[in-house]
């Protein structure tokens, strides 16, 4: 598979479907099954099996096409459909891929829970077998798009017994499923991004197991791996970027120029232009084959650089800075980190060191995994989950 | 282009990286012995020069992987002053050319002899002071004295910037004498030196020339930096996983991971920002290659500050200590630092580079 295949398969993806008069949602089926969605997936499953540098040409190709909200399905597409891929049964695969792709089904994360954070292996969701199905109890919280969800990924006990991270199994979970509750949890810019998902008595089908049974703390890894990068994987040059944002602030109001903003401006971009070359280090790296650890890292970054420019813009913007656009509560259907006003910006930026990691966990990943330093002295290794102190 | 390395510059690497291993220990002084074998051995010295004058006509890129190896044994030879600065300021120049094969061979080394710590966003010339201390032409010798100069004390050939263009002066010419100063850096110390009716021959450059030979070292200093950095990293994580305090590995305290995880992040964009400089200085002269240089000197050379810093630190009392080698890395890091621009000379350059102006007077 060459760029000269994909160009002849984007022709005729065309010419056959006119993006002008074809519906959206047909268009999409059509991009998928010509292997165009992800062109680094497998043939039939929305990819033609080419190597991932390939994509960034087909998405070009497609500009002005029909798109799918990426807001709306960014945890469907950068979460649960690797985590398939690697786990799901052919069957899976072949079920849950299309409609995720084109945005017919909306899925969400069930991970966190009140009582598990960044220790998340110890979570406290139970899954008791009843025959061919599950019956699924606990909360777990801070799901985004949980209430337009059609599905969840979702990781609960299976087995209290044996050390916490030996005991978890990962599912697919049924939103539409009786004893499934969503409520929005109002968050520090006012709105809910987020939801609190209630659980009691939820029953799944194991044909909705992701993975062996006991094996969900690996499945999981999968997709926290994936988390990241969809977090952190960095602006590529021309798209908008919160220094770009400033920049052209600062460009066009002389007025609030001062000679301290002056240099710390000078900082922040040197700091953003040093995180954008990383990023595409990176990204060559991926190309090339050879994916590096500085993936861990480009999370950690891209948390410290948001959130001090965005700080950065509402001291800039004086008097300004002293209003806010809306308190209301009310939902949003996605995040755009940059998005809304700057007060809006400022505090949606404190989220970037906590979701998909704490920047600590990440210090102690890049620590443990990438310097080899030794683990701090574990208490809970080799105890039964049920005996931990909680 | 690539911010990778290609398997040329990994070889080279390994070239240089076995030299080292074999023939040299942190803080020993090279005899000559060690700069020969690399200069015409490995033949580091010609990098830069065109093959028809006897060099390896390679690029930046080349010349920022033996820095970036040099910097992580702190080797005292004269690669960055002799083969990067003074020979970038002799290419392309058309009477220059025999010193070129001279130097490309590795008989000859020379030094550009400005002060080390001069920005290239300054003429030179104003850096090497007015009045007394200027130098001056009276025929064809010039007089006057230039402090703080890198790689004068073991050069042959003294490059001088002067309004005309370049003087080049023999070291062993009557009329110079070069004073080693005790220097920050014990690995590459400066020197001042003078001129007294110094017999020079006088070579035409273009206008501005001197200052892009400045800012080419500087972004290739970049390299060495994160050479430096490296080692610092690389040696503390080892020494924390061995020390045994409290009866644990203190490598395995959270306070001090999180310390090396911040140091190994700016470590990564460091290696980043080297590499986008030697990739668009090896492309050739441009816009783009002046922010990059800006860019990778505004970060790299903070960056190898603070791992130096953070490896006395966390290295304890065997870090404050002569007998381990981290202080020769505190001494270059510190004098990087400061050598071809400061990290602020370099972030105030991006003001008119990138259009961030300062504020307006009320």
């Amino acid at each position: 598979m060459d760029a000269t295949a994909v160009r002849e398969r984007v022709s005729a993806l065309l010419a056959e479907h006119d993006p002008a008069t074809t519906d959206p949602t047909e268009f999409l089926r059509a991009r998928f099954d010509a292997g165009l969605a992800w062109l680094y997936f497998p043939v039939g499953l929305g990819g033609l099996g080419a190597s991932r540098d390939l994509q960034s040409l087909a998405d070009q190709l497609l500009r002005g096409t029909p798109d799918n909200d990426p807001g709306r399905i960014a945890i469907g597409l950068g979460m649960a459909a690797p985590t398939i891929l690697a786990f799901g049964t052919e069957e899976q695969k072949r079920r849950f891929l299309r409609p995720l792709y084109t945005g017919e089904e909306v899925w969400c994360q069930l991970f966190s829970e009140p009582g598990a954070g960044s220790d998340l292996a110890s979570l406290a969701t139970r899954a008791v077998r009843d025959g061919d199905e599950w019956v699924v109890d606990g909360q777990k919280v801070w799901t985004s798009g949980a209430h337009l969800s059609r599905w969840g990924i979702l990781v609960a006990r299976t087995d209290p017994d044996v050390p916490k991270h030996r005991g978890i199994t990962y599912f697919i979970c049924d939103m539409h499923a009786p004893g499934v509750e969503v409520r929005p949890l109002r968050q520090i810019t006012g709105e809910a991004e987020f939801n609190e998902v209630f659980l009691t008595g939820v029953r799944l089908s194991d044909e909705l197991r992701l993975g062996e049974i006991g094996d969900g703390w690996r499945v999981a890894q999968t997709t926290l791996m994936n988390e990241r990068v969809a977090i952190g994987g960095g602006t590529p040059r021309g798209r908008r970027s919160m220094i770009g944002l400033l920049a052209d602030t600062w460009r066009e109001r002389p007025e609030l120029r001062s000679h301290d903003l002056h240099q710390r401006l000078l900082k922040l971009w040197v700091d953003s232009e040093i995180m954008r070359l990383t990023g595409a280090r990176l990204r060559e790296q991926l190309a090339a084959g050879h994916p590096g650890p500085e993936g861990s890292g480009m999370k950690l970054l891209f948390a410290q650089l948001h959130q001090e420019a965005s700080g950065f813009e509402v001291e800039l913007l004086r008097d300004e800075g002293l209003g806010y656009d809306d308190w209301s509560f009310r939902r949003s259907d996605g995040v755009d980190f940059l998005g809304r006003g700057a007060g809006y910006r400022y505090l949606r930026a404190k989220g970037n060191s906590i979701e998909g990691g704490t920047s600590e966990i990440l210090r102690n990943i890049v620590a443990e995994r990438v310097l080899g330093l030794p683990s701090e002295p574990r208490v809970d290794k080799d105890v039964p989950w049920k005996d931990l102190p909680r | 282009m690539t911010l990778l390395y290609t398997e040329i510059e990994e070889q080279l690497r390994a070239a240089v990286r076995d030299l080292l291993t074999d023939k040299a220990s942190p803080g020993a002084a090279d005899d000559g012995e060690l700069w020969k074998a690399l200069a015409r051995d490995i033949g580091v010295a010609g990098l830069l020069i065109p093959e028809e004058l006897g060099g390896a006509g390679a690029s930046a890129r080349e010349a920022a992987v033996v820095l970036e190896e040099l910097g992580r044994a702190v080797t005292p030879v004269p690669y960055l002053t002799s083969a990067v600065l003074a020979t970038r300021a002799l290419l392309g120049v058309p009477d220059a050319e025999d010193l070129l094969e001279r130097l490309a061979a590795g008989e000859i080394t020379a030094a550009l002899a400005v002060p080390f710590g001069s920005s290239p966003y300054r003429s030179p010339l104003s850096t090497l002071g007015d009045g007394a201390q200027a130098v001056s032409i009276a025929g064809s010798a010039i007089s006057g004295q230039i402090a703080a100069v890198a790689g004068a004390d073991v050069a042959d050939v003294l490059v001088v910037p002067v309004r005309t263009g370049l003087a080049i002066v023999a070291a062993d010419d009557p009329g110079v004498t070069v004073t080693p100063v005790t220097s920050l850096d014990l690995t590459r110390p400066i020197a001042t030196v003078e001129f007294a009716s110094a017999a020079a021959r006088f070579v035409a450059v273009e206008p501005g020339a001197v200052r892009d030979t400045l800012a080419f070292g500087a972004g290739l200093l970049a390299s060495e930096q994160l050479g430096v950095a490296e080692w610092c990293l690389t040696s503390t994580v080892a020494y924390l996983r061995e020390r045994t305090q409290f009866a644990r590995p203190v490598g395995s305290f959270q306070a001090l991971k999180h310390r090396l995880a911040d140091l190994w992040l700016e470590i990564v964009g460091a290696r980043a920002a080297a590499r986008n400089a030697a990739d668009q200085l090896a492309a050739g002269w441009s816009h783009s290659a002046r922010v990059a240089v800006a860019v990778a000197q505004a970060h790299c050379g903070a960056v190898a500050v603070h791992a130096a810093e953070e490896c006395v630190q966390l290295h304890g009392g065997i870090g404050m200590t002569w007998e381990h080698p981290a202080h020769l890395y505190l001494k270059r890091a510190k004098t990087d630092e400061i050598a071809l621009g400061t990290p602020g000379d370099h972030r105030e350059a991006l003001v008119g580079l990138v259009d961030l102006p300062g504020p307006v007077r009320a």
